[in-house]
């Protein structure tokens, strides 16, 4: 196959670029452990309002100062609502679905997830200020899919 | 209908008649978002009107141009097409699914977006018309391959025309991609729906959904494409720059355009990581031939413009003809698909995709990519076939000639305010972009009503394109008919390479995909698994 000079420098030079997105992506991913919620855990979805730990939704300070926030996504709200965590340490965040599937997207951050119903969620991150942030559904859920919005309360934390 | 393009121009009215639905949904859903009222503004008809657009614009219009266009470039390429009774079955089928599934839809009875994500459930006549559809365009599919086998009998050692080759990688993708459809609509979608089974996992049922979602774009993908390589260059007045690097192209989309679902996936629960990363792997490996098309495309316009006697380094770009809709059409296209392709590198970026995933950014990238680059192509491609096909002169040529443009705009305005607007967290498909009055709804606001306005721009576009269709088809002068002419490369392949052997890639395909589904699937049904009963909340 005969290939014009220009168009095989081209090819190369096209080459080498993704290579580099690939190699930023696994920098990222290795180096500094930036990975998309992949959490595995399942969850019989029509008992999730009486299990032990999605029934009783809310946010937990643990023994070590870490944070967990158990919340449940339901046509159309957020269960609690407001979250409030404390600003500068790890909140773990673990979700799931009683009914049809939901988004959780804290607005202003990459904290961003499905909630499938069958499945629990799970991500880490931390607010390092104190403030507002809005919380919405983004995948449609019915009929007021739009109104399905909740606030995210970052607290200063006095020493 | 009579004539040797009877089959094909019943699927492009088909294809053009969903088109207009569609968009006349369209412009009203723009309106609804930035929160503009009109009569019959409702949360129930926005979601109905949001299913409607993408089934018809994304399947019904794609698949039905698509199916058009295969049985015209088998005509005019191969001088045949086999099994011609079939054929007609095959588009009764699919139009009879297709009406059934869009009543459905307008009915109120399945608004659950095309997507169709369970535990939403729509009525099973949604699922079983669409099931006709796919059933439709399978008959086409061996159509498509028995006129090739047919051709290949009395050419034994020439190589298929590229136009052909095109779009036989056209049908394998879609056998491919459809394989998982099936799996996800009739083994398990439709019994759940009728009552058969109570439960369905919503986990696997998107899996099997994104095996078919990301080779649908390809099975869009590959036939503009083809009107890039072999009708655009002979337009533009010049040639194809590389004939043999275009059959490359096509063969690595049947490659790569199937194992890469998981980058719809990643913010899904229940996968692994490590996969969610080896389809990222592949995802960027189905960027490279879009890059090489780029090339080629671009150096046989520059071809053409010298051709013509441009001189300097971009007199060229001027010697094109911008005044000629196809030309134009797909100028514009291309271009367009310049940020949607950098912009898609940006979805499938494992991590980086947390920052849009489901935002209003995703609207406005499929809007470049299958609204205009598709879409745009397939018009510009209705302006050229639609004189040579019906015998007629093309009517309102200046609104032909403006309608590309006026598309481009009202893109360029929607999708940059909409990429923006998901930037700032806006979530796609809502019926207002207030979300209940929040304060940041007042940063969206502009942003969404310059959107509208790109959404009403696009319609006036689309009705001069229907208008323009319309009039030709019906009242056009009857003319001498112009042939369709495909473009000569630069360097004619004499010779079947291995580029041609498209059955041996197919079989890699086969193992590519099997390595990428394989174990994330066996492990997925090894899990403790619940299931979900439907909902039915719109």
């Amino acid at each position: 196959m005969r290939v014009d000079l220009y168009e095989k420098i081209w090819m190369g030079v096209a080459a080498a670029l993704i290579v580099i997105f690939l190699a930023a992506i696994v920098v990222a991913a290795g180096a500094y452990a930036i990975h998309p919620q992949s959490h595995v855990e399942t969850i019989d979805p029509t008992t999730v309002l009486e299990d032990p730990e999605f029934g009783n939704p809310g946010v937990a300070i643990q023994p070590d100062g870490s944070v967990v926030v158990t919340l449940v996504a339901e046509m159309f709200f957020f269960d609690p609502d407001p979250i409030e965590v404390p600003a500068g340490r790890p909140v773990t965040f673990r979700l799931t679905s009683p009914d049809v599937i939901h988004g959780f997207e804290i607005v202003g951050t990459n904290a961003n997830t499905m909630v499938i119903p069958g499945y629990v969620s799970e991500f880490t991150m931390s607010f390092a200020e104190p403030g507002e942030h809005l919380v919405v559904c983004n995948e449609y859920c019915g009929l007021l899919h739009h109104n399905m919005v909740g606030k995210l309360i970052v607290q200063e934390v006095g020493e | 209908m009579k004539g040797k393009h009877a089959l094909a121009s019943a699927n492009f009215a088909v294809a053009i008649i969903a088109f207009g639905l569609a968009a006349c949904l369209a412009v009203l859903q723009s309106l609804s978002i930035a929160d503009i009222s009109f009569p019959m503004r409702r949360e129930d008809l926005y979601y109905l009107s949001v299913t409607a657009h993408g089934v018809l614009m994304a399947i019904v219009f794609t698949t039905f141009f698509i199916m058009g266009l295969g049985y015209l470039i088998a005509r005019e390429a191969l001088g045949r097409l086999a099994a011609v009774r079939t054929a007609w079955c095959g588009f009764a089928v699919a139009t009879v699914g297709t009406v059934i599934t869009a009543g459905t839809i307008l009915a109120g009875k399945a608004s659950v977006l095309y997507t169709f994500y369970p535990p939403l459930q729509a009525h099973p006549a949604f699922y079983i018309g669409a099931t006709l559809l796919v059933v439709g365009s399978w008959v086409w599919g061996g159509v498509m391959i028995a006129s090739y086998r047919s051709w290949r009998r009395d050419h034994p050692d020439t190589p298929v025309p590229l136009a052909v080759h095109g779009i036989l990688t056209t049908v394998i993708i879609w056998f491919l991609a459809t394989f998982g459809l099936a799996v996800e609509v009739v083994g398990m979608l439709i019994p759940w729906s009728l009552g058969l089974v109570e439960k369905i996992d919503p986990l696997v049922a998107r899996t099997f959904f994104w095996w078919f979602g990301h080779p649908l774009v390809y099975f869009w993908l590959v036939p503009t494409y083809v009107l890039w390589y072999t009708i655009m260059p002979k337009v533009a007045g010049g040639r194809l720059f590389s004939d043999p690097l275009a059959r490359m192209v096509f063969v690595l989309f049947i490659l790569f355009s199937t194992p890469v679902g998981f980058h719809h996936q990643f913010a899904d629960p229940g996968i692994g990581a490590g996969w969610k990363l080896l389809h990222t792997f592949t995802t960027y490996a189905v960027l490279y031939p879009s890059f090489v098309t780029a090339f080629t495309i671009i150096a046989s316009m520059e071809v053409a413009g010298r051709m013509k006697g441009a001189k300097g380094l971009f007199d060229w770009i001027g010697k094109l003809p911008w005044g000629d809709p196809f030309f134009a059409s797909v100028g514009l296209a291309m271009l367009t698909f310049a940020f949607g392709g950098f912009g898609g590198a940006i979805n499938a970026a494992y991590a980086m995709n947390a920052m849009v995933h489901n935002t209003a950014w995703i609207q406005a990238h499929l809007h470049l990519t299958v609204g205009t680059t598709v879409a745009l192509s397939f018009m510009g491609a209705a302006y050229y076939f639609l004189p040579r096909i019906t015998g007629r002169e093309l009517r309102l040529a200046p609104l032909a000639k403006i309608q590309p443009y006026l598309w481009f705009l009202g893109m360029a305005l929607f999708s940059t305010s909409y990429h923006i607007a998901g930037l700032r967290g806006l979530p796609r498909r809502v019926y207002s972009a207030s979300l209940l009055g929040d304060e940041m709804g007042a940063q969206w606001a502009t942003l969404t009503k310059i959107g509208a306005v790109g959404g009403v721009v696009l319609f006036v576009s689309s009705l001069c394109f229907l208008l323009v269709v319309a009039t030709t088809w019906t009242t056009g002068r009857r003319t001498q008919v112009e042939a369709i002419e495909f473009a000569q490369p630069l360097a004619p392949v004499e010779r079947r390479g291995i580029w041609d052997r498209l059955g041996m890639w197919t079989a890699v395909a086969i193992g590519l995909i099997i390595i990428a589904y394989g174990y994330p699937l066996v492990s997925m049904l090894s899990h403790e698994r619940f299931g979900s009963p439907g909902f039915v909340p719109f």
